[in-house]
């Protein structure tokens, strides 16, 4: 499996670690819904079909990446710098950033 | 059979000759032959015992393919089993074993077995050995009885004793093309995709380069087929973009067209060249590849079809053609197509009779006949054999009519020393099917064919069912040129191919049934019989029927049974053998070698890391320890001195003098930035951001879940500043978790974290005279108390370099660690140890750190084992209730709670004798019969402190039972005994002497 990192190119996958399901959102930091800490530690969805993962380059630029990989055929559709691929975040420290 | 060498031909060097034994015997053959070949030549038969029935078997094949002649090889008393002798080159010196038989191959006393066979059959062990009834003789209690009779009497080689001491070594590389199999068609897709300036890559399983080539009968472009391929073969050697790869089979097709190889760089030398390993494991990156592995002939199924003499119609065509092999002088044929005809020219050509084609089809092609009157043979046809007659070795067939379903009464015998069969080809898809490929059932040729070509392969000749040596060369060239990028139609005339042309359309007949053993898989003495038997007890899926019976699942991976296996399965079922199904193919393709997977990653080729001060540690007697890919002083050992006397004698020394031990090894992150108290408050679960500049505070951190990570100190060297200390084995887990949060979950967070592991160096000096060793050495700054209170930290000099020394303690004595530039690691530590002198000071390893730790009842990797709470392990008081923190919703959960878990606690064998990590508490004692376990062991020691051995163990609710008595349990160490269960604090519990 080749993984194409944004900073350093295509690489084998033997340079990633792989860093867990891309959709689980993590509940606030001070929430104390154990429900809500319960899914995001644990519940996951199996899809057949397009995954989204996080992967970091750990054999390289350390990037975590967001990847779409396709689990029945492992092609990898999409690989990007996690922070670009994740809006609400992005969203907001802009938020923060102009408060 | 009575084989024999022919006085010409062969693609062997008959003016040298070669020497080596089988079964002790001295045998002599010529270089380019198979230990099958020669012993052929020699005029063996008998190759070894069958898997379970101890019945004899001879040679099938020609190739990798071979079910039956399975031998030993044994160098520099190294044996390596089951390799098949069809594949095995020979070399001066080599020394062959068959298997399977006891006390000899001609003498077998576990042939009595096919005297028991009808109870031999499939399921045999699953219905006699599993499940409850006790007896008659049957359930699992009668399988431990059996079992080690059983292994005797059933299996394959038995692999030696000795080391394997042969290098192996990896290689990466990348090409455009692949091109996988060297026979016409895969020659000529190297020669076209090399001269479209493609980076090629051609690899093939065998020896010599050619495929069919080097047997084959026919002229191509007026030349010889073998003269045709070996003049391409130059070709491509002298091309800068080829890499030519013979002895290497390709066994893996992986994502992305990764692909594995296993070239035999030395197996067929007596001594491998300077620098050469044996094996080469190749991982093949490939822009395209291009499959042209060919097909392999199928055997048919009949009664008594795997006594030595029944082989292979291409295999006795490819001993006669490439080896200069007659494998029989009288030979008959057994066919259901017109290709088995060619093979009777070419062995007619090579001096045998043939006695008789049977051909199980009424009418045949006028092409067949007339191969047939060519050769003189009698053609039977609309026959089929029923059975075959000898003992150890052919000596004829009994043949009877046979109309399509099954044979009539009017038998005939017709004698014979060999019996060639041919039941139609299975075009050899293995690498398609590894890529996804779903296989199509082609009905004319009665197999598998691929599915069309993908964007990452393509196929060429025989695999493709092309049998067409002309259409194979085409296809070759076209797929040459598609893979190298050129879709453009080619301009080049085909080929002229000259020789025994013919439709290779088979009869759909695998299976003439009859009475006795007719094997479908040989090397796992599966039956026609046996594949029923399994529809019959409902195992009716391919996917079943295969891990009922273990057809296709020996060390050929069923090449020649799969096909046969799943077409009885299909009649018995009554439907179609695509509705049947196939099975996909896995890697790998061929037998790997274990050293060729392992390579370079063992022994002197592992890295390893070592600390600035390993030399000293080297020269003052240190004993090693690798602890990850680290090496740690173990002790210190004086001469006579025991391990345990070493580091008793070291932990004495820091408890009532000073010590001093390397920790280089803890893991060493520099968090930074205006968020980083923020951070660290997040991460750890205690606060980090009340803690003053030159402080440090031991820290705990957990997971998601709730469970202990790991713990360390953290320095705070700056407003905006700190070193993060964790355990050595878990730096890099820890300094991953870290870059996680920050760069998924909080970004917004200003901090930077950097490994500063291998920058620092680290000596830890303990003991209650430690602060005058300190004084006497260092400059710039203040020691005592009042500058350096306990987790406080100044910077100064020692010996001229920049120091940084906070006072803390994991031995529970006055103790100091201080850090200084990796460089003037071994500088610092002589100075310190110069300063200790006057003071006795001792330098101490890993077991004397250990044995301080569990006396102060410290928890290290074996209690903060991933199933430990902060809770288990008393560490309640780091949690913070003031703030979140990682894992701090999830520790709460009720089962974390519960006061049954296993907690921390002492433990102290009242027989004062040693326990081992691992060893298990139980309530009661019963030897014979352990009883349930109540926790176990982590670490243990013996305590110069307290003197005696003291543990520490992990012990359901074992805060509850302090005080109370319990039984080290350890069966497998025949350890048992007495235990009284404490407080993990041994030692100093108030914590006085740290104060110093």
């Amino acid at each position: 499996m080749l993984i194409s990192c944004p900073h350093c190119g295509p690489r084998d996958v033997s340079e990633f670690t792989y860093q867990g399901d891309g959709n689980r959102v993590r509940p606030d930091h001070a929430s104390t819904d154990i429900g809500a800490w319960n899914a995001y530690v644990y519940d996951r969805v199996n899809i057949a079909g397009e995954h989204n993962e996080i992967w970091q380059h750990s054999g390289g630029c350390r990037m975590h990446l967001s990847v779409t990989r396709n689990t029945l055929t492992h092609k990898i559709s999409s690989s990007t710098p996690v922070q670009a691929a994740r809006p609400t975040q992005k969203a907001a420290r802009k938020s923060r950033t102009k408060a | 059979m009575t084989s024999t060498r022919i006085s010409m031909g062969g693609r062997i060097d008959r003016s040298r000759v070669i020497n080596f034994t089988f079964d002790g015997k001295r045998f002599a053959g010529h270089p380019g032959d198979t230990l099958a070949s020669a012993l052929l030549a020699n005029g063996v038969s008998l190759f070894g015992r069958s898997f379970k029935y101890h019945r004899p078997r001879g040679v099938l094949s020609a190739g990798v393919d071979e079910p039956n002649a399975l031998v030993t090889i044994v160098r520099d008393a190294v044996r390596e089993p089951n390799l098949p002798a069809t594949t095995v080159e020979i070399y001066d010196g080599l020394i062959a074993e068959s298997q399977n038989r006891y006390p000899s191959l001609q003498f077998d006393v576990g042939a009595v077995n096919q005297l028991a066979s009808r109870f031999l059959g499939a399921g045999f062990y699953y219905k006699t050995f599993m499940g409850p009834k006790i007896w008659p003789l049957k359930g699992t209690r009668f399988w431990m009885f059996c079992e080690h009779f059983i292994r005797r009497a059933a299996g394959l080689g038995t692999a030696g004793l000795e080391p394997d001491r042969s290098r192996y070594e990896r290689m990466n590389a990348f090409c455009d093309v692949l091109v996988v199999g060297s026979g016409p068609a895969g020659l000529s897709a190297a020669k076209a995709a090399a001269d479209q300036g493609a980076n090629v890559i051609m690899a093939d399983i065998d020896a010599r380069f050619g495929g069919s080539a080097n047997w084959s009968e026919e002229t191509i472009d007026g030349a010889p087929a073998s003269e045709w391929a070996s003049a391409i073969v130059q070709q491509l050697a002298t091309m800068p973009n080829v890499r030519l790869l013979s002895r290497t089979s390709v066994w893996g097709y992986y994502d992305s067209n990764t692909l594995a190889a296993l070239e035999r760089v030395s197996d067929h030398k007596t001594r491998p060249s300077f620098g050469e390993p044996r094996h080469r494991h190749w991982t093949i990156r490939a822009g395209h590849v291009v499959l042209a592995t060919g097909a392999f002939e199928r055997p048919m199924v009949f009664t008594g079809n795997d006594l030595p003499g029944v082989m292979l119609a291409s295999a006795g065509q490819r001993y006669a053609n490439e080896f200069g092999v007659l494998i029989g002088r009288r030979v008959a044929l057994f066919t259901n197509n017109d290709t088995a005809y060619g093979a009777a020219l070419a062995l007619k050509r090579a001096g045998a009779t043939i006695a008789a084609i049977i051909d199980v089809r009424k009418t045949v092609s006028d092409t067949a006949r007339s191969a047939a009157a060519e050769c003189y043979a009698e053609l039977i046809t609309g026959y089929a054999v029923q059975t075959t007659e000898g003992s150890k070795q052919l000596d004829g067939v009994r043949i009877q009519q046979f109309d399509g379903q099954r044979t009539t009464e009017r038998e005939r015998l017709v004698e014979a020393d060999c019996l060639l069969v041919s039941g139609g080809w299975s075009p050899a898809i293995h690498l398609a099917s590894q890529a996804g490929a779903h296989p199509i059932w082609n009905e004319d040729l009665q197999a598998f064919l691929p599915p069309p070509p993908t964007d990452k392969w393509v196929g060429a000749g025989a695999f493709n069912g092309t049998f067409d040596t002309a259409t194979a060369i085409d296809e070759g060239l076209s797929a040459g040129r598609t893979a190298s990028g050129n879709t453009k139609p080619r301009k080049t005339k085909s080929s002229v191919v000259e020789g025994y042309k013919c439709q290779p359309n088979p009869a759909p007949v695998f299976e003439i049934k009859g009475k006795g053993k007719a094997f479908v898989d040989f090397q796992h003495d599966v039956t026609a019989d046996d594949v029923r038997l399994a529809h019959t007890e409902g195992f009716t899926s391919v996917e079943h029927l295969k891990r009922y019976t273990t057809l296709g699942m020996a060390t050929d991976q069923g090449k020649t049974s799969n096909v046969p296996g799943m077409a009885i399965m299909a009649e018995t079922i009554g439907k179609p053998i695509p509705e049947v199904g196939s099975t996909r193919f896995r890697p790998p393709f061929a037998p790997v070698s274990v050293g060729a997977l392992a390579a370079e990653r063992f022994g002197d080729l592992k890295p390893e890391r070592l600390t600035p001060m390993h030399d000293w540690h080297i020269d003052h007697g240190a004993t090693m320890y690798g602890a990850g890919l680290w090496y740690r002083p173990m002790i210190y050992g004086l001469k006579g001195e025991t391990v345990e006397q070493a580091y008793v004698r070291e932990a004495r020394a820091v408890r009532s003098g000073v010590g001093i031990v390397d920790v280089s090894t803890l893991g060493k992150i520099a968090v930074q930035g205006p968020d980083a108290a923020e951070f660290l408050d997040r991460v750890y679960t205690n606060m980090f951001s009340t803690l003053p500049v030159n402080k440090a505070r031991y820290g705990m951190m957990l997971r998601e879940d709730g469970f202990v990570m790991d713990d360390g100190t953290t320095w705070r060297l700056g407003e905006t500043e700190f070193l993060m200390t964790t355990t050595t084995a878990n730096a890099g887990k820890v300094m991953q978790h870290l870059e996680y949060f920050l760069d998924v979950v909080w970004p917004d967070l200003k901090v930077h974290v950097t490994s500063v592991t291998d920058q620092w160096a680290g000596a830890a000096v303990a003991g209650p005279r430690s602060r005058a060793v300190l004084e006497a050495c260092v400059s710039g700054t203040a020691v005592d108390n009042a500058a350096l209170p306990f987790m406080g930290i100044v910077h100064g000099e020692i010996a001229g370099v920049k120091v940084m020394i906070c006072r803390l303690s994991f031995s529970g004595e006055l103790a100091y660690e201080v850090y200084c530039g990796a460089n003037s690691g071994t500088h610092v530590w002589e100075a310190l140890i110069e300063a200790g002198k006057p003071h006795g000071i001792t330098p101490y390893g890993l077991e004397a750190l250990g044995t301080l730790r569990i006396e102060k009842g410290h928890v290290t990797g074996a209690e903060i084992d991933g199933r430990t709470t902060a809770h288990d392990l008393h560490l309640d008081w780091l949690l913070s209730k003031k703030k979140p923190f990682i894992g701090s919703a999830m520790m709460n959960r009720e089962g974390l709670q519960a006061e049954d878990r296993l907690q921390l606690v002492g433990i102290i064998p009242l027989d004062n004798l040693p326990i081992n990590g691992g060893a298990h508490i139980v309530e009661e004692l019963h030897e014979s019969h352990p009883s349930d376990s109540i926790g176990h062991v982590t670490a243990m020691c013996y305590s110069p402190a307290l003197g005696k051995y003291i543990a520490l163990a992990l012990v359901k609710a074992g805060k509850s039972r302090r005080g109370s008595r319990a039984f080290v349990s350890d069966p497998l160490r025949k350890r048992f005994g007495p235990v009284e269960i404490v407080s993990h604090h041994f030692f100093d519990p108030e914590g006085s002497r740290l104060h110093g």
